[in-house]
């Protein structure tokens, strides 16, 4: 079996987070699908002990970087890219808190490695904002009060997001039935729930986006 | 951090079997069940095989003879939004929908909601137990409020699905595909009891992938449903279910497959009720037989016995809102 070897710095071998957002290249004009040899008669299996090039579409922006296999979504986003606004709590899929849209659906990024997120459009809270300002979702939680220590937040706003993606004008059932995948151990559930019917509500008067 | 493995994700069937048959490997759909294993150290693996990027696995359609395809990796979402699953296949439809959380549905796929691993905590958490490769159950003298009151024999596990027993109360076929071979496991006889072997959960080889699902055509007359009770109003596993599918003629039962989850370690048929439904109207005299044939012979353990009157109530409730 070939094998692509990659002689790369192992993590945590100098490279600063900041200085490695930098250093991934934007912009580049297409994701480069099959970086595991799709193409080839029999794809390559990734060495276990080897980073691997990939190439991940976040926030609209390229990126291309090197991950071991093992490396979740969530992982590389955080400490790879510096892409903090995912919060890390279960990491079993039990909490939410590292909801992040995957084609615009929800998804835990903790159960999802980087390479199986090749190819696809990844939006984390960073991408809710409207230039400087604050997305129309995110908004609606500030108005409504609907976090206390904040650390789901960031989790819930996604999940809400995809949610008025499929159905711009939810029920309160519908919300608690789509939001049910993200805990909030402070309690904020009702005010929660008002901000999602609230901004629900503008997307469908064209208040917003 | 997860453990060390490699990873590949073909785009054909075939480069996928060829990897299951030269790799100690294992298959990853949505990767929900698997990643969280290999996290908390239940098993490691030399190889990640994906089946994420198989056209072939994908989608849901109508088949020649007027049943449904799904395919092994069409997420649990796609299955509990599609108009003719929820037009045709009331129990699937009502189970997909309970799965987990939205996220979970979303990523997860139906074959891999099919062969997830056990939730005994004990089998999740650091105990060696007999289905894990040690000598004894822990739950067993244990804590074993969430396990099962039927079929235990060595291990006490409750079978984790929600799709199974609706799946099989729809008489359910999966396809499967080794390197050298094809075959059909019905639903129903997919799982293995702990009588037959503790150590596994499916009848499956470590080189056979289910490539798809094959759903007969709804009989005229079916009227089918999947309900769970938990311990909370959000995600969770079941603590009793149950899927019904009535084949009515009129007002009258003419037949049923009637399946039980949180029961056993297997999606657990109610042969019981069946029995006791069938040639009825389901008349209220009938409804309480079958609720007290659900739990016939069922053996609870020190901490389970509650499931005895939930499952009494659930199926009491279950029926009467089916016969009107
Ligand atoms: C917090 C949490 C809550 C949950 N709650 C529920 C619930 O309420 N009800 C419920 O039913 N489930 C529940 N689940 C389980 C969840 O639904 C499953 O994890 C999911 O459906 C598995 O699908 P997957 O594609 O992600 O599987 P994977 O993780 O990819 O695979 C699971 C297993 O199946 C094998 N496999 C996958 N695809 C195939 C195939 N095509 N052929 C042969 N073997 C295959 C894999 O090797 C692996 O062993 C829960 C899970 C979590 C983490
Ligand atoms: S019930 Fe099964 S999985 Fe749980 S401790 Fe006993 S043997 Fe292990
Ligand atoms: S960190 Fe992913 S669900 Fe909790
Ligand atoms: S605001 Fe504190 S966990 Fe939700």
């Amino acid at each position: 079996m070939a094998k692509k070897k990659q002689h790369t710095p192992k993590p945590g071998s100098g490279v600063t987070r900041r200085g490695f957002l930098g250093s991934v290249g934007a912009g580049a004009a297409a994701v480069a699908t099959g970086v595991t040899s799709r193409s080839e008669a029999v794809p390559e299996i990734t060495d276990p002990e080897e980073m691997v090039q990939t190439a991940l579409k976040i926030n609209g922006r390229l990126h291309r970087l090197l991950v071991e296999p093992r490396w979740t979504l969530l992982f590389v986003l955080r400490e790879r890219l510096g892409i903090t606004g995912t919060k890390a709590a279960c990491e079993r899929g039990e909490c939410g808190s590292c909801t992040v849209l995957i084609d615009d659906r929800p998804r835990y990024a903790c159960l999802t490695l980087a390479l199986e997120a090749e190819g696809s459009e990844i939006t984390t809270i960073e991408g809710l904002l409207e230039g400087e300002e604050l997305g129309e979702v995110q908004q609606a939680f500030v108005e409504h009060d609907a976090f206390q220590c904040g650390y789901c937040t960031p989790g819930q706003i996604v999940a809400a997001e995809g949610l008025l993606r499929t159905n711009p004008a939810p029920t309160e059932n519908e919300i608690l039935h789509g939001m049910s995948g993200n805990l909030c151990r402070c309690g904020a559930y009702q005010h929660i729930v008002n901000a999602v019917t609230h901004a629900g509500e503008n997307r469908k008067d064209g208040g917003g986006s | 951090m997860l453990p060390k493995f490699s990873h590949v994700r073909p785009d054909s069937l075939r480069k996928a079997l060829s990897f299951l048959d030269e790799n100690e490997a294992r298959i990853h759909g949505g990767g929900t069940d698997l990643i969280g294993c290999l996290r908390d150290r239940i098993f490691t693996t030399e190889t990640v095989v994906s089946l994420s990027a198989i056209n072939e696995l994908r989608g849901i359609e109508p088949t020649a003879d007027g049943g449904l395809r799904l395919g092994a990796t069409a997420t649990i979402a796609e299955i509990a939004e599609n108009p003719t699953v929820v037009a045709g296949y009331g129990a699937l439809a009502d189970a997909a929908g309970v799965v987990a959380s939205p996220q979970l549905r979303n990523q997860g796929t139906i074959a891999g909601n099919l062969c997830q691993k056990p939730r005994c905590w004990y089998y999740r958490g650091d105990f060696n137990c007999l289905r894990k490769g040690g000598e004894i159950c822990y739950a067993y003298e244990g804590e074993n409020q969430q396990h099962c009151i039927f079929g235990g024999d060595t291990c006490f596990i409750v079978h984790p699905s929600d799709t199974a027993p609706a799946l099989a109360a729809h008489g359910a076929v999966c396809r499967v595909s080794s390197p050298s071979a094809s075959r059909s496991v019905a639903v129903e006889a997919l799982h293995v009891p702990p009588s037959v072997d503790p150590r596994r959960e499916t009848v499956l080889e470590d080189d056979e992938i289910i490539t798809e699902i094959l759903i007969p055509k709804p009989p005229a007359g079916l009227r089918a449903s999947y309900r769970k009770v938990r311990d909370r109003a959000s995600w969770d596993f079941a603590l009793a279910g149950v899927a019904l599918a009535l084949v009515f003629d009129g007002d009258t039962v003419a037949s049923a497959r009637v399946f039980l989850s949180g029961a056993a370690p297997v999606p657990w048929r109610a042969v019981g009720v069946e029995k006791a439904i069938i040639g009825t109207e389901l008349d209220n005299a009938t409804i309480d037989a079958a609720a007290l044939a659900t739990v016939d012979g069922a053996e609870p353990l020190a901490k389970n016995g509650y499931k005895i009157e939930l499952f009494k109530g659930l199926m009491t409730e279950q029926l009467e809102a089916i016969r009107s």
